[in-house]
């Protein structure tokens, strides 16, 4: 085939179809996130003592700390889908939720006697939190995925990688209303290793499906 | 500069194109074909890979650009955005033809001045990938790349709306890229 006879078929059709990338991204995760409300809502659910929790700062913050991984994520995630972004400034984003949780350890450690420290870094779920925010990451990165092919990204594993930090940041909101385990030692130690679970996901995903 | 980015001449003519304008949609992709082609060049002469493969990656890069059109920001110069997706199906093709070493791709600013025509000879590995597509698919696109038919003349011959026409233009277009891209492992 010649450019020239190319041409014409593209020219043929000048107009884009369907909503824009940026849209269908976010639609994309509000549906995963919807999905995964309703999956945690029907399998486990939000503590019994939520409402006397939500007065506490340890509870409150592992929300804080969530969000702090899902926005960034989110937004570097979408900016890389064009072509010719560079991650640049955008990256020290995630000095928040590190700085956070950082942070948060140090608070804890130093009002918390150290004899203590173990048993609140262990808690008494760390398996299961292992076990749900991959969980309940899934119906999001599938989500994003889809929508994500429609992008051009320089490199599709970091794409993917970012889909699956978005993704586990939406899972571990939701898990943080059931997990008993307030303590920043245990939210720092198992739920970036949760996260870490579904970056790799993502980022395995991305590389194959994120190819253009 | 007196003009902001997104009164680039490229720019405007895509936001034309994207409005529905065709004519200026195939002048654009021609020119756009040029400098691709004229980069591509550059980048396989320095690489030593001989040129066999230039119309396949200047119809590579033309078909990303028509599938990836909405990643352009419409506030922005087109010219950028167009370098970053030919150096990327630049450094595939050459990563296929083995070259062990990729030198750094000139920036496209540079060949914009040298534009290159198309060799009259060459003739891409698209003919073969379209051996793939739907029978129906195949059909449209032929008729409209080949003999140039309009996509509301194809709608009448083969009984269908226009609309679904353009989807089926569409997802031609799609798999001709994916299976380009299967092609390259």
């Amino acid at each position: 085939m010649k450019t020239a006879e190319l041409i014409e078929a593209l020219a043929a059709d000048p107009r884009p179809h369907g909503p824009g990338l940026r849209q269908s991204c976010l639609i994309a995760l509000a549906l995963g996130a919807a999905v995964s409300a309703a999956l945690f809502l029907a399998l486990i659910g939000p503590r019994a003592d939520f409402a006397q929790a939500a007065h506490t700062v340890r509870f409150d913050l592992k929300f804080v700390d969530a969000l702090a991984l899902l926005l960034p994520s989110a937004m570097l995630g979408l900016h890389i889908l064009r072509p010719e972004a560079r991650v640049g400034a955008l990256a020290l984003l995630f000095a928040a939720p590190l700085a956070l949780l950082g942070g948060a350890v140090l608070m804890e450690m130093s009002v918390v006697p150290s004899a203590q420290w173990g048993e609140l870094m262990l808690g008494d779920n760390a398996m299961h939190c292992l076990r749900v925010i991959p969980l309940l990451s899934i119906p999001p990165l599938m989500a994003l995925i889809y929508a994500m092919r429609g992008g051009a990204p320089q490199n599709p594993t970091l794409a993917g990688a970012l889909a699956g930090a978005a993704s586990a940041g939406i899972a571990a909101t939701l898990y943080a209303s059931n997990c008993p385990d307030d303590s920043p030692l245990f939210v720092a130690s198992w739920y970036p290793l949760a996260t870490l679970i579904v970056v790799a996901a993502g980022a395995l995903l991305g590389r194959r499906l994120l190819r253009w | 500069m007196s003009e902001t980015p997104g009164d680039e001449k490229w720019a405007k003519m895509m936001r034309a194109a994207i409005g529905g304008d065709e004519a200026v949609y195939r002048r654009l992709l021609e020119e756009i074909g040029r400098s691709v082609r004229a980069m591509a060049r550059g980048a396989f002469s320095r690489a030593r890979v001989g040129d066999a493969d230039v119309e396949d990656v200047v119809q590579e890069t033309l078909l990303a650009i028509h599938l990836k059109r909405q990643t352009w920001d419409g506030g922005r110069s087109l010219a950028p955005w167009v370098g970053a997706i030919a150096r990327h199906k630049i450094i595939d093709a050459m990563r296929r033809r083995g070259a062990r070493r990729i030198e750094p791709i000139e920036d496209f600013e540079h060949v914009l001045a040298a534009p290159a025509g198309e060799d009259p000879h060459a003739r891409s590995d698209a003919e073969r990938l379209m051996k793939q597509l739907a029978p129906r698919q195949r059909d449209i696109v032929r008729a409209i790349s080949l003999e140039g038919e309009s996509i509301s003349a194809t709608a009448t011959r083969l009984s269908m709306s226009e609309g679904a026409v353009r989807v089926a233009l569409h997802r031609a277009l799609k798999s001709l890229a994916a299976s380009w891209r299967e092609a390259v492992q």
